[in-house]
């Protein structure tokens, strides 16, 4: 990795190479594009599915804490300690104890994820007006009924809005994964950055935050469309 | 609602005995050895100051709030053995602001309880259709979602939804709080209609003493960790408050309040007025009014509704009984209450005519008989507090 004299020298040079690079840097795109699209779509899996078991585990998660105000604090102190971890450092900790490849990349993308999802899952669920979870009770609803046909569709907004969150996160630190051998983009990023200098370093680095970017910009597409669809008319903003 | 006691009782008796609630963490208790009967089919209004522990003991009956120690008891069977969630579906539960739930319809919201009781969709469609109805909704409400509606309707869904899987029992936690009063007289008026179809046994808190008065059967007034002060009708309550606690919440005008409760067809009305058609001549009615000694007289038409008052000095300029006299203003239906009637009492100068139900005359009522009333009924409950300490059970 460049040192702090190296990544502003670097950053110096990068304009003048971004300037020439422009042109090239789609021929460069077009030259790579079925290694790229296949890396753009193992990104996505990858976060979307890690997106998903951290949506599953912070909902419950915040399901089982939200009653309680010290566990609410809990909850969300640690999940939030998780993401002041810098993403190099958690990756270079499970590489011994998971090796290398999918498990320490999921994993880390896990335990990223989820303090969007357990916050507003929390937040979502005290946000419920006690006086409908009150009426739900008061009108024969169980407990379990009470959570999920109420609680949950009411706190859905704030949850999906807190998934949402977490996926635009996990793009970002997926490509770093590439540094455990993990799937997706972070390998062009990290190519051109490691042969940094060398023909056509820079646009392989910049194909692959490219890459990520337009991922990013389309599943935040995506999110609007599913909020729409998930959520009640009646609860719209 | 005494009118209506023909009408089948679909509620049952319950019976609260030695009921006490202490939070976790506090010297007192909330509810302290609440004992209580309230009768199949009626109203119960409990009132008292904010914190009383009103809330806390209505909801110990469908156990939204588990009793310390003592038992509970509706319809025969002991509300304490029952799974609490079985026991709130048969418990009409209606609480202010509706708290209704904002991602469902309408119609969903009222469906929940047939939902939850297994009903198929067919009938519980049909419930719907029927409970909109019964809470005067139009069908188009059905689609809505809550805050496409206004406070009103709202109160309005949350009572249909509490009624919808016809509960014998209904509880009510200041329901109509929180809207505006006119629409909260409509609302209190649509009760009274529901309630006198339904009969259900109604469970009703509130601050509102007024509200009160007009709801219930019966007022309960507590004291602080909900101690009866009285437990009476309101006619009672309004014409001897058990103490100066009951009679601070009674607040200014009694009486008058008094008069909301009773109508006119309770008293005595006057009979003794000379009456006379417009067919006859003004020789007739001296005639007549010199018999009875009376110096004015009630023209009425030719079915008998009372036309116009007739003075004996306007008899001499009058050449038929067609046009004399003052017009009648203000009549009283034997329906109306006596606070209408001294209304129309104070306009007319002294007496108003009183109606019957096709509009005929059938009386006069004056100033002294709403004053003597309001004295006989004063006397009735004179003695109430004698033998009975709070006056429970
Ligand atoms: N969940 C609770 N935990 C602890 N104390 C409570 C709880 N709910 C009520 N209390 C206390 O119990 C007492 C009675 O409360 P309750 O809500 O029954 O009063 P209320 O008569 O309904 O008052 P209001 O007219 O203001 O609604 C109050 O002193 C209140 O502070
Ligand atoms: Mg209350």
């Amino acid at each position: 990795m460049p040192d702090s004299s190296g990544r502003t020298h670097g950053s110096a040079v990068a304009v003048t190479i971004a300037g020439v690079a422009i042109v090239s840097i789609w021929e460069f795109i077009g030259q790579r594009w079925n290694v790229l699209v296949p890396e753009a779509l193992l990104h996505a899996s990858a976060v979307l599915q890690c997106t998903l078991i951290a949506a599953v585990l912070g909902v419950l998660l915040g399901v089982l804490v939200y009653r309680s105000p010290a566990g609410s604090a809990i909850a969300t102190a640690l999940t939030s300690a998780i993401l002041t971890i810098p993403s190099f450092a958690l990756i270079g900790l499970l590489i011994p104890v998971l090796g290398l490849g999918v498990p320490p990349t999921v994993v880390a993308l896990v335990l990223y994820g989820l303090l969007p999802i357990v916050r507003n899952t929390i937040v979502g669920l005290d946000g419920v007006d006690p006086a409908i979870t009150d009426a739900a009770r008061g009108i024969g609803m169980g407990r379990a009924v009470v959570l999920t046909r109420v609680e949950l569709r009411l706190a859905w907004p704030a949850i999906l809005a807190g998934i949402r969150v977490s996926t635009q996160l996990l793009m970002g630190i997926a490509a770093i994964a590439a540094y455990a051998k993990g799937p997706g983009l972070g390998t062009e990023i990290f190519s051109g950055l490691v042969r940094a200098g060398s023909a056509n370093a820079t646009n392989e680095a910049l194909a692959g935050t490219l890459g990520v970017v337009v991922l990013a910009l389309v599943v935040d597409g995506i999110y609007v469309i599913i909020s729409r669809l998930t959520t009640s008319r009646g609860i719209r903003v | 609602m005494s009118e209506t006691t023909d009408q089948k009782i679909s509620g049952v008796e319950i019976e609260l005995a030695e009921v006490t609630k202490r939070y976790a963490g506090q010297k007192t208790p909330a509810v302290d050895g609440f004992s209580m009967t309230i009768p199949a089919g009626e109203t119960i209004v409990f009132v008292g100051p904010s914190g009383c522990g009103k809330t806390t003991t209505m909801k110990m009956i469908n156990r939204l709030i588990e009793p310390t120690s003592g038992q509970i008891t509706i319809g025969g069977e002991s509300a304490l053995k029952i799974d609490p969630d079985q026991l709130r579906r048969r418990i009409g539960y209606a609480i202010q602001q509706a708290g209704l739930f904002p991602h469902l319809t309408v119609a969903q919201n009222i469906a929940v309880v047939p939902g939850l009781l297994g009903w198929d969709k067919k009938k519980v469609r049909d419930r719907v259709v029927e409970m909109l109805d019964l809470v005067g909704l139009d069908e188009e409400f059905a689609g809505r979602f809550p805050r496409q509606l206004s406070g009103g309707q709202q109160q309005r869904v949350g009572v249909a939804r509490a009624l919808a899987a016809d509960p014998p029992v209904l509880l009510m936690d200041e329901p109509f709080g929180a809207v505006d009063p006119i629409t909260r007289g409509n609302l209190q008026d649509e009760l009274l209609r529901l309630q006198a179809e339904l009969r259900k046994t109604i469970v009703f808190v509130t601050h509102d003493f007024d509200e009160a008065v007009k709801l219930g059967d019966r007022i309960a007034v507590l004291g602080n960790q909900s101690k009866i002060l009285q437990y009476d009708t309101p006619e009672a309550i309004l014409a001897n408050p058990a103490d100066d606690t009951v009679a601070g919440f009674v607040g200014a005008g009694a009486s008058l309040k008094q008069l909301t409760l009773m109508r006119v067809r309770d008293v005595e009305l006057k009979t003794d007025l000379v009456t006379v058609s417009t067919e006859d001549t003004p020789a007739d009615v001296r005639q007549k009014l010199t018999n009875a000694r009376k110096t004015y007289a009630l023209v009425l038409d030719r079915r008998n509704r009372p036309l116009r008052w007739l003075h004996v000095r306007e008899l001499a300029s009058a050449g038929s009984l067609a046009t004399v006299g003052r017009p009648v203003g203000d009549t009283v239906s034997v329906q109306s209450t006596l606070q209408d009637a001294l209304e129309a009492i104070l306009t007319e100068g002294g007496n108003a005519a009183v109606t019957g139900g096709r509009g005929e005359y059938v009386g006069t009522i004056d100033i002294r008989t709403v004053t003597d009333t309001i004295q006989q009924v004063r006397e009735e409950h004179e003695n109430d507090h004698e033998n009975s300490a709070g006056g429970a059970g």
